[in-house]
């Protein structure tokens, strides 16, 4: 196991670890609004470090730019899904938790 | 030694939270939840697939199990509730004569059925190659290098030409139907339409990418054709009228290509080699891939009819 | 038990608690839920069959499970688009056997 396979697994372990932290915001969280920041922020960030972590993995440079496209399109339609959820939610009048 | 405990504790954990996630989504009062946490439950068995050897399967399982099946039961539990069916109804998203008890015939006839799978199970043999010599041996002639694509495209391409004729004949089910009851589109946000407008070009991008690499990774056509079919729902939620071009011929002639497509080379092989569908090795991989194309194409907008639902407007029908 | 009798057990599982659901259950929504399950399982101990060839698996079941797959789809959208007729003609959303009131 070379350097790079030591740290890929950090990276991925990181990774993971965002996740963990995202979902437990999602069940801990009081209200909508924080729960969608907490999953959004998390996985986002928790995402590009797994990748990057892959990333190191690979032999190519279109494999990477692959995994790049399916952290853009993650980022993208997560920040974009999010907006809806909060905007259908204050159409359906839930208030902020205070 | 120690590589082998850790997969079989995580195949054991993962197979746990399958059945976990299969049992609350069955058994939880709220429907909306239980289509989520159906929607999750594809999302784990495509993890299960990748565990199993089988990233084409995962492809299609992720695809058109978890994505295409979790928008058409969300769309038909929205229908269900919404105001515009002009009777005074109730919230259905809780199931009021669900009974919470364990009813003791049916769970009687769960163990023995378990029982029976789980016995015929241990009773298969632990190394089999089955049918795997016999492709692999001939994966030189199919023309492809992906052996499931030869699989489906190639050896059993029968089997494909009836599953395109079973996906047009559940969109004639659906459409037989009637029409669908005109929904008023709500307010459509910015966000969504841009979202839209940047998304199709990239879905269908990826859709001709999987369809290209399906012959020598795995992909393919099912796959390619689900993503265009979760572009065209995207376009018809972001509030694109696009009921009026599905009663055009254009729209007509896309649904039938795969289907065609298939028959016409049945025929052909038929008439000049004089078996059913069986490609010269020569041109294998060519015909391969101009099937798959036409597959895609119809399979993406059958998968976007289906989501639509109902009869498509005649040009001189009025607007109600 | 070795651990290749844990994913084929799971679709036994799985298969019996759909049909559990497929039959307890009144709404027909959680009824194509159940049968959705049933197939899920189905499938999968198909391809833990497959698995059992070595390293390369067998390609046929993988193709019969996404003909599956495609199948089921289609099956869902029909059975949806008739519990949406028949909710629209009679406003209810179970079958006349099923009915409890």
């Amino acid at each position: 196991m070379t350097i790079i396979d030591y740290l890929s697994i950090i990276l991925i372990i990181i990774g993971a670890f965002f996740f963990l932290a995202g979902t437990l915001g999602l069940l801990r969280f009081p209200d909508i609004y924080t729960r969608l920041h907490a999953l959004t922020k998390a996985d986002n960030l928790g995402l590009g470090i797994t990748i990057i972590g892959l990333m190191l993995q690979l032999e190519s440079i279109m494999a990477v730019g692959k995994l790049l496209l399916i952290w853009l399109l993650v980022l993208l339609s997560g920040a974009s899904v999010a907006h809806l959820i909060a905007k259908g939610a204050v159409q359906r009048k839930i208030r902020p938790w205070k | 030694m120690e590589i082998s405990l850790l997969s079989t504790i995580f195949d054991v954990l993962l197979g746990l939270s399958l059945l976990g996630l299969a049992w609350s989504a069955l058994a939880t009062t709220d429907l909306f939840k239980a289509v989520l946490l159906f929607i999750a439950f594809g999302l784990l068995m495509a993890l299960v697939w990748v565990r199993l050897n089988a990233p084409d399967v995962a492809l299609a399982e992720a695809a058109i199990g978890a994505g295409i099946t979790g928008a058409l039961m969300l769309s038909a539990l929205a229908r269900l509730n919404s105001p515009h069916t002009g009777r005074a109804i109730a919230s259905h998203t809780t199931d009021p004569e669900k009974d919470p008890s364990i009813q003791w015939w049916p769970f009687i006839s769960l163990v023995l059925v378990f029982i029976g799978l789980a016995y015929s199970v241990f009773t298969f043999s632990p190394a089999f190659m089955g049918l795997q010599p016999d492709v692999y041996s001939q994966l030189v002639n199919s023309g492809v290098e992906n052996p499931v694509t030869a699989v489906l495209l190639n050896f059993r391409g029968y089997d494909t030409l009836l599953e395109m004729l079973v996906l047009f004949v559940a969109l004639l089910g659906v459409w037989s139907l009637g029409e669908n009851p005109a929904v008023k589109t709500p307010f459509i946000s910015p966000v969504l339409d841009t979202l839209s407008r940047l998304l199709t070009p990239v879905f269908i991008l990826v859709a001709a990418y999987i369809l290209w690499v399906g012959a020598h990774a795995p992909g393919g056509a099912f796959q390619a054709g689900s993503i265009l079919g979760a572009a065209g729902i995207l376009l018809l939620l972001s509030g694109w009228q696009l009921r009026k071009d599905t009663s055009s011929l254009f729209f007509r002639v896309l649904l039938l290509a795969g289907p065609l497509a298939f028959v016409a080379l049945a025929a052909i092989t038929l008439l000049i080699q004089g078996q059913l569908l069986e490609y010269p090795p020569a041109q294998a991989g060519l015909l391969i891939l101009i099937l798959e194309t036409f597959a895609t194409l119809s399979i993406g907008v059958t998968l976007a009819a289906l989501f639509l639902g109902g009869f498509p407007w005649s040009k001189n029908r009025a607007l109600k | 038990m070795s651990p290749q009798l844990i994913y084929p057990l799971i679709g036994a599982g799985l298969f019996s608690l759909g049909l559990y659901g497929l039959i307890v259950h009144s709404h027909l929504l959680r009824k194509i839920l159940a049968i959705n399950i049933m197939g899920s399982g189905v499938f999968l101990i198909l391809v833990a069959l497959a698995k059992r060839s070595g390293e390369m698996p067998d390609p046929v079941p993988h193709a019969m499970v996404i003909t599956g797959i495609v199948v089921a789809v289609s099956a869902t959208a029909l059975a949806l688009a008739m519990m949406l007729k028949l909710h629209t003609e009679t406003g209810r959303t179970d079958l006349p056997d099923d009915q409890q009131t």
